[in-house]
């Protein structure tokens, strides 16, 4: 018999979903820091998702992702500024914003090959910051911050604004998840993976490798775009340097997918877990966490490249979220 | 016995999960020629692979001047004094002709060889020492790999498919050189696709099928058919 | 008469450039590595140099005989312990373990250092310049420092195409299979490279540090200078990336002169201008 689920893929869609619910729930259970630190970990959770979509599935190692999370800050803040848009409702806006400026920039960097491509986009993410600077109506460099009246027009209370940031979040990390997962499993997904394992064979197959790829790239810009902009709202205000943060939205990224495990849905999630701990007991020590967080990133690339979930499933095969099929022999 | 050069015993080889050599063992004398024929597939390129260290997923023994040197790698093994002369040449781009022999010599074993005595013997890569090993003819190509394999001062040669991809005179005008090269009590091994040139080249053959040895001894102790027969595994 | 002293300064800026892209060019011509830690290494060197001239008094410039034999030395061991194991057929591992060499130095440069920014007082020569044209006067330090640059570039040149350890790393970088047959163990002919490209990281960072404040978080900047600098003048052409270098700055230059916040700007539009109309640079090598 071949199949998709297996008991522990079962059982955690079971758990998922009621962990779901209680997170739905947290606004009521959980205090202000709690919903803060739960919507920092849904930011990570998406963007090491989407990045570990890009680099772990189509190849595309890019270090300027930080990019389209500080362009989906600006536009969500400059349309709730000067547009009087309701923040919610300009969310999906800078996603399309970035889908329309990744579909040229994305042609440019794609001239660029394997680790060229890599700076390429930084240089990219470099050319909005600095740009973003040059923005007078978004205070230049030292940036903006979003006025009261403007978070008054989401929610009256205080308890709603929270409740609706955290929501947005929690959309946005559960989204990612879904859209990684939902992704791999179409004929997309089948084609992501036969690039992975091999471009040569892909292409004989005639999978059009860099439509495909081009395709997640833009895809993806967009939902970080997204990301950023719910960035934006968790901060109340944006300013070039931490907006386009390469340490905040690709260093640590970068670590969490590595630690975590490239290449696997589960991956990001382990590697989250793992960073927002870490950063718990570790993080007082300053730089000399960070230099512990790179130490373990190049530990795990050296010794166990899969990172951690590659290492469990490589032990014990399971799968929480089985896309490909397996067969049991049945007596 | 010291006149030994190269002894293989029960080696098995594999490429990635499948096996290719399954059990080979053989003994080559000093001074030597043997040629090695079989099949597309049969292992022949696998078997110099395992020789000269290139490929190291391997069991047995493999033996050169009385020294073992089955985990040796490719580098360590060429400085022992075993060349291998590649399938498909394998010059490098970048290099000159002459830059290409010079790398040959890098190892720096002395011996008959020298940039002076490869000219001596091919003229041509003279005239053309300066020029990119790309742009030579397929013939002179050769010349330079062999030029480059000789330039180690070997003990003993491996060559691989040296016609191939060359028009018949070609072919013809390389093999007339051969007594030159592996004149002066140099041990070789030949591989090549054209049984009846190998078999006239060498005393001694070995014929592989599968990855095992069908037939083996001096070329005149067999009939045309028998080598058929072993060649093809009917 | 104000532009042409612009342009000119643009030019001697750009031999910097140069140097910081070189040993990036370097390696990646050899064993198709971007180290991303590039930047951090050359503010490192500088960092290092700097520990130097405290320690000896030495001038910046002749702690040079210091700080790059000890620079090659640390590529070599680098290499050799750590990045050798990266290589394969898979871009991942290289990228991502200079990736985490980049956050480790930038931190443990801040931890050692501190936040505070430095600079490397070279004497006299820093402010020294002779007229060329009425209005156009040339620094005694920038000429030097892109002499250095022409000299580090030729002589990456000849020990590239007359040399030994030259054609191991041609040979080497067409077939690393082959070059073993030769004797030539790819693992150590990557170390040579490596230690090579810190020898000029070293030569860039003192440049670095004489010719302006320097502090542990610059080094990503000076890396995306380099590698704008090796697309622009094309791919696996040291001359090449000298132009490449010279643009840069140039154009850094004329941003500059617009609007103090345009200088990094104008730098990376022209770098996508190029990409976007000649994406092989401008001298890519032609392969025989």
């Amino acid at each position: 018999m071949i199949t998709r689920s297996t008991p522990a893929s079962r059982a955690a869609a079971i758990v998922a979903l009621v962990l779901f619910a209680v997170l739905l729930a947290a606004p009521w259970w959980g205090a202000t820091s709690t919903l803060r630190l739960l919507g920092e970990f849904m930011v990570y959770l998406a963007l090491a998702s989407l990045w570990n979509l890009l680099a772990g599935y189509t190849g595309l190692v890019s270090v300027g992702q930080q990019a389209f999370v500080g362009l989906g800050g600006y536009v969500l803040v400059a349309l709730s500024m000067f547009t009087g848009l309701h923040p919610l409702i300009a969310v999906p806006i800078a996603g399309l914003v970035a889908v329309l400026l990744a579909m040229p920039v994305g042609k440019l960097v794609f001239r660029l090959q394997g680790a060229y491509f890599a700076i390429g986009t930084w240089v990219l993410a470099e050319v909005f910051r600095l740009v973003a600077a040059q923005v007078t109506v978004m205070g230049g460099g030292s940036g903006i911050s979003l006025p009261a009246t403007v978070l008054k027009t989401m929610a009256e209370t205080k308890f709603w604004r929270e409740a609706m940031i955290y929501w947005l979040a929690l959309a946005l990390g559960a989204g990612a998840l879904a859209l990684v997962y939902g992704l791999l499993r179409s004929r997309i997904g089948l084609a992501l993976t036969a690039i992975r394992d091999s471009e040569i064979a892909s292409a004989s197959l005639g999978i059009k490798i860099d439509r495909v790829k081009y395709a997640v790239y833009v895809a993806v810009a967009g939902m970080t775009a997204m990301v950023g902009s719910l960035i934006s709202l968790q901060k109340i205000r944006v300013s070039p340097d931490a907006a386009f943060s390469v340490n905040d939205w690709t260093a640590f990224v970068i670590f969490i997918v590595v630690i975590g495990g490239i290449g696997t849905i589960e991956g990001p999630i382990v590697g989250t877990i793992i960073y927002f701990l870490l950063r718990e007991f570790l993080a007082d020590l300053g730089s000399i966490y960070l230099m512990i967080l790179g130490m373990l990133a190049i530990i795990i690339m050296l010794v166990a490249p899969k990172g951690i979930w590659g290492f469990i499933t490589h032990r014990w095969n399971i799968s929480l979220f089985p896309t490909g099929y397996r067969v049991n022999f049945k007596d | 016995m010291s006149d030994i050069l190269l002894s293989v015993e029960n080696l098995e080889a594999w490429y990635g999960d499948a096996k290719v050599l399954h059990g080979l063992s053989f003994e080559l004398k000093q001074g030597e020629v043997l040629a090695l024929i079989g099949s597309n597939g049969a292992g022949k390129s696998t078997l110099f692979k395992s020789i000269c260290g290139l490929l190291q997923k391997k069991t047995g023994r493999i033996a050169f001047k009385n020294e073992v040197i089955t985990t040796l790698v490719a580098n360590a093994i060429v400085a022992k004094g075993i060349a291998l002369v590649p399938e498909g040449r394998k010059l490098f781009p970048s290099l000159s002709v002459e830059e290409n022999l010079i790398l040959g010599g890098n190892v720096g074993r002395k011996g008959p060889w020298s940039l002076q005595s490869i000219y001596n013997l091919f003229p041509i890569l003279k005239e053309k020492r300066n020029a990119p090993s790309t742009s030579l003819s397929g013939g002179q190509q050769q010349m330079v790999a062999i030029g480059r394999g000789l330039m180690s001062n070997p003990d003993l040669i491996l060559l691989d498919e040296l016609s191939l991809g060359l028009a018949p005179i070609v072919i013809k005008d390389i093999y007339d050189m051969l007594p030159k090269i592996i004149g002066n009590g140099l041990t070789a091994i030949l591989v090549e696709q054209d049984v009846t040139r190998a078999l006239a080249s060498s005393q001694q053959f070995l014929c592989i099928q599968e990855g095992r040895i069908s037939l083996e001894g001096a070329p005149h102790a067999f009939t045309k058919d028998q080598i058929s027969a072993a060649y093809f595994g009917m | 008469m104000i532009w042409v002293n612009i342009i000119i300064q643009g030019i001697l800026v750009g031999g910097l450039y140069a140097l910081f892209a070189a040993g990036l060019s370097l390696i990646f011509g050899v064993m198709r590595l971007v180290n991303i830690a590039h930047g951090d290494f050359i503010v490192a060197a500088a960092f290092l140099a700097w520990v130097v001239v405290q320690a000896t008094g030495l001038n910046p410039l002749l702690s040079l005989i210091i700080v790059v034999p000890l620079a090659m030395a640390f590529g070599y061991a680098l290499q050799k312990w750590i990045l050798n194991s990266t290589l394969g057929k898979d871009i991942l591992p290289p990228l991502l373990v200079t990736f985490g060499l980049s956050v480790i130095l930038q931190n443990g440069l801040l931890e050692v250092f501190t936040a505070d920014s430095r600079k490397l007082n070279a004497g006299v020569i820093e402010t020294a310049s002779f007229p060329v044209l009425p209005g156009v006067a040339i620094g005694y330090l920038p000429l030097l420092q892109f002499i250095v640059a022409v000299a580090v570039i030729w002589g990456l040149q000849y020990l590239f195409y007359n040399t030994a350890l030259g054609r191991a790393f041609r040979a080497t970088s067409d077939d690393s299979e082959t070059a073993l047959l030769m004797g030539l163990d790819q693992r150590k002919v990557y170390a040579w490279a490596m230690a090579l490209c810190m020898g000029v990281v070293a030569i860039a960072g003192v440049f670095l540090g004489v010719r302006s404040n320097f502090d542990p978080f610059m080094g990503p900047g000076r890396l995306i200078f380099g590698f704008e600098a090796v697309i622009i003048g094309g791919l696996g052409n040291l001359w090449g990336t000298l132009i490449g270098g010279v643009i840069l700055g140039v154009s850094q230059a004329i941003g500059a002169q617009i609007n103090p916040g345009w200088q990094v700007l104008a730098g990376h539009l022209v770098f996508l201008l190029v990409l976007a109309v000649r994406p092989k640079g401008l001298f890519p090598r032609i392969d025989g």
